[in-house]
């Protein structure tokens, strides 16, 4: 078992998880209040990444993060190091990889809570910030918890995003689904099946978490 | 006194309106689709009028000619629907709260205690609103509208669903309020023994306005055939 490569994964994950919370609870916010014509462009951006294949994505954010780009000089600079085939690069890529496992779920939550609430609480004095700390999360907690799962998961099992913008340093970028590739390619089969069954029941633990809280709290969808 | 001038165009209904509330206690009445919700929704600033103008007190809160649009939040009113819409996460006495969260600790759990009590609810002010009865959320509903000591008070059928007792008990208790009320109802067994002024409107125009015995006995006719379509 490659236990350096099961930290980073779990390190990826984690990172990934928090960053995609602080970024997709406004934007969802956003998306669900809004009355901009901006919205449906920005709603499309956001699923983007599930339409498009990873090594795509990988290869634009490779390019974008590289030293022949004024933002990959930038990053650079900003972090002392160069970002592609970085850790710094895996959370980046992670990040714009699943993103609309976070949006999506935290917007159909925030969608579902009835106007008439938002409204009395706009009556009571509330503004933006109280109305979304205050009345839309203490209501999408289920959604809180399902983008948080899907997230998680959906980083944990990440290949061709993370191959192209971190390639495979071990301890650095080497995740769990790309040391199973290597250990595939040393035709050792019983270690790459280890490796893919620690994936399996990471995945399936946190959906049998997300189910069984789904089921206790009664919630009819995410 | 609260005075109100709105002219509000939708693409199916328009409504245009001008009245002082000269009495404490105002009744809006009329048919179904008449814009009476509409009108209140306007004045709690919920929904934004083509052009308009009210006043409550000496402040101006919507003035479209000059620009003027007072946010819901800042209007000093207190509006309650038919359906009261309780923060269901929060007990009865959170949602009383919720509105004065800008007063310390103890001013605002005594606020509370006092707003629960004057609508007898205090036995219920730990329960979780999804826990109430519909006599219960009104209650609640009517304690966190008054509990920012808002101007002007917007009821719109509050007391529909109640069974009489509860209904009797709610309005007895909200006629002793010192608030102005605009009280919106096509019930006429309900009104008629308030000591209010009545705006009857029709189609989204005012027909009539006065005292609520004289306009009831003077466009009795009238106003049985319209409530009857």
């Amino acid at each position: 078992m490659d236990l350096q490569a099961l930290w980073l994964t779990l390190r990826l994950a984690t990172t990934t998880t928090i960053l995609l919370l602080a970024i997709g609870i406004p934007l969802a916010y956003w998306l669900a209040s809004a009355r901009s014509r901006l919205r449906p462009i920005v709603e499309a951006i956001t699923t983007l990444p599930i339409l498009l294949p990873p090594t795509v994505l990988g290869f634009y954010l490779l390019v974008l993060l590289g030293p022949h780009t004024a933002f990959g000089r930038l990053t650079s600079r900003l972090l002392g190091h160069p970002v592609a085939f970085s850790f710094s690069g895996l959370i980046i890529g992670s990040v714009l990889y699943s993103l609309p496992f976070a949006v999506q779920p935290l917007t159909a939550g925030f969608r579902a809570i009835d106007a008439a609430l938002i409204e009395q609480g706009r009556l009571l004095g509330a503004g933006r910030l109280r109305i979304l700390t205050g009345v839309f999360l203490p209501l999408s907690v289920h959604s809180v918890v399902a983008a948080s799962a899907l997230c998680f998961t959906h980083t944990v099992g990440e290949f061709g995003v993370v191959l192209m913008i971190g390639g495979d340093i071990p301890g650095t970028t080497r995740t769990l689904s790309i040391a199973i590739y290597d250990q595939v390619q040393e035709f050792s089969y019983s270690a790459a099946n280890r490796t893919s069954l620690l994936l399996v029941c990471i995945s399936a633990c946190a959906l049998i978490l997300l189910y069984t809280r789904r089921a206790r709290v009664g919630a009819p969808h995410a | 006194m609260p005075d109100i001038r709105i002219r509000h165009c939708l693409s199916h209904f328009s409504l245009d309106t001008e009245f002082s509330l000269e009495n404490q206690w105002t009744v809006i009445f009329g048919p179904s689709g008449a814009g009476k919700t509409t009108l209140l929704r306007v004045i709690a600033g919920l929904e934004e009028p083509a052009s308009g103008r009210i006043q409550l007190g000496g402040r101006i809160l919507l003035d479209t000619a000059n620009g003027i649009s007072v946010p819901a939040g800042r209007r000093s009113i207190g509006y309650v629907t038919q359906q009261p819409a309780l923060f269901p996460h929060l007990t009865a006495r959170e949602n009383v709260a919720f509105g004065i969260r800008h007063l310390d600790r103890d001013r605002r759990a005594k606020r509370v205690a006092e707003m629960l009590r004057l609508f007898g609810a205090e036995a219920i002010a730990d329960h979780p609103a999804p826990h109430l009865s519909g006599g219960e959320r009104k209650r609640v509903a009517l304690a966190r509208a008054l509990g920012p000591a808002p101007e002007l008070l917007l009821l719109d059928e509050p007391l529909a669903g109640l069974d009489d007792a509860s209904a009797q008990d709610i309005l007895s208790r909200l006629l002793s309020l010192k608030v102005h009320v605009l009280y919106v109802s096509h019930d006429l067994a309900e009104i008629w023994r308030m000591p209010a002024a009545v705006i009857f409107l029709e189609s989204g125009r005012v027909t009539a306005v006065g005292p609520l015995r004289e306009v009831l006995a003077t466009h009795r006719e009238r106003l049985l055939r319209q409530l009857s379509v």
